[in-house]
């Protein structure tokens, strides 16, 4: 559930903090840019903070981050809640042994890998990026932990765009995010 | 300096969870991969502590991180010494207006863009990135830090390769390393 309606005050500032750019990367589009979050100190801990107070307690061994952004976001949570980061990457990226998954995109498809290894069956996992958008990239990731017997207790984002139903496409799933991109 | 000379006792912890990968990404190179690392909740919170002992205190304002490793590290180290991160990334996916540096790989070169406007002149930053190799990244996101007026105080690397002397090839800037690999 959001923190729409003012819930946490920490939120407010959150939200204010992230920039729109338009027509990024092509016309159209209003991308949520979180880089200039991540420039204010006070509300990246939050953020960061927001995310640990809902995780921490709950037995959560894994903390998966979708590369790029999810790496800025899912170790810091990782660390203070005790749990493992897993890197979820393009293809290519990942030395050793990777598992893949394909995934959909709005012109073509796109793979994600994860290491063989990196976590065990009956782990309890978190998901972490940045926005969730259609969902697609989320779905690779929960099917990625899914294929080793992992539990994926929860996708957590700074941003959802709640328009373009991607939490809808988690199925049972559920969802957690900070701000409405709307 | 690195802090594999000075013995620290959670160095040797964090060396042995760095995992060699042979012949990736081509024949001929032993990748070192810190992925496992990340794995070990204790290694990878003694990693970021190192840092942030040598870090804190020092009136440092920027943590730069170069996409996409330095982007797991410089999050946790700039968040606990109260820093803004600023991700130096690969063209193309900042939004918004950015400078641009372009520097030389072995065979072709390539670029490191970073955000206008997200550091201003008279700010103390570090540049942390997973590994120095032959240094040309970090060179380059000097560079970037240095063309809009910041001082850059260290660059911080948990791994570095001596034989590719890259420490050499940082203008002067000194180095801080945990790990080095012969």
């Amino acid at each position: 559930m959001a923190g729409k309606d003012g819930q946490d005050p920490r939120i407010q500032k959150i939200s204010s903090a992230i920039r729109v750019i338009p027509d990024f990367p092509k016309p159209g589009i209003m991308f949520q840019d979180i880089t200039t979050l991540l420039l204010d100190t006070k509300a990246f801990r939050d953020t960061i903070d927001l995310f640990v107070e809902r995780y921490k307690d709950k037995n959560i061994s894994v903390v998966a981050g979708i590369e790029a952004r999810g790496f800025i976001f899912g170790p810091p949570i990782a660390l203070a809640i005790g749990a493992k980061f897993v890197p979820m990457r393009k293809p290519n990226k990942l030395p050793g042994e990777v598992i893949s998954e394909e995934y959909s995109l709005e012109y073509g498809t796109d793979k994600m890998e994860m290491h063989v290894g990196a976590v065990e069956a009956g782990e309890r996992a978190l998901i972490i990026d940045d926005l969730i958008a259609t969902g697609g990239t989320l779905c690779a990731a929960i099917r990625l932990l899914e294929r080793v017997g992992v539990h994926v207790v929860e996708c957590a984002c700074v941003i959802e765009l709640p328009e373009l139903k991607g939490r809808d496409r988690l199925g049972d799933k559920p969802l957690f995010v900070l701000v409405d991109g709307a | 300096m690195s802090a594999y000379r000075d013995e620290d006792p959670r160095i040797q912890g964090i060396k042995t969870k760095i995992r060699v990968v042979p012949n990736f990404p081509k024949p001929g190179i032993m990748f070192q991969d810190i992925t496992t690392l990340l794995l070990d909740p204790k290694a990878f919170k003694d990693t970021i502590d190192l840092f942030v002992e040598r870090y804190k205190g020092k009136n440092i304002s920027v943590v730069a991180g170069i996409e996409a490793r330095g982007f797991i590290f410089g999050p946790p180290i700039a968040l606990a010494i109260g820093a803004k991160f600023v991700p130096l990334r690969k063209p193309r996916k900042l939004p918004g207006e950015v400078i641009s540096e372009e520097y030389i790989l072995e065979y072709g070169r390539d670029c490191l863009e970073m955000h206008v406007g997200a550091v201003e002149p008279g700010e103390r930053a570090l540049v942390v990135d997973d590994l120095i190799a032959t240094g040309g990244t970090l060179c380059a996101a000097m560079n970037l830090l240095e063309r809009v007026g910041a001082e850059v105080i260290e660059c911080a690397c948990l791994i570095e390769l001596p034989e590719l002397q890259g420490r050499g090839r940082l203008n002067g800037k000194p180095l801080y390393v945990l790990v080095e690999y012969q």
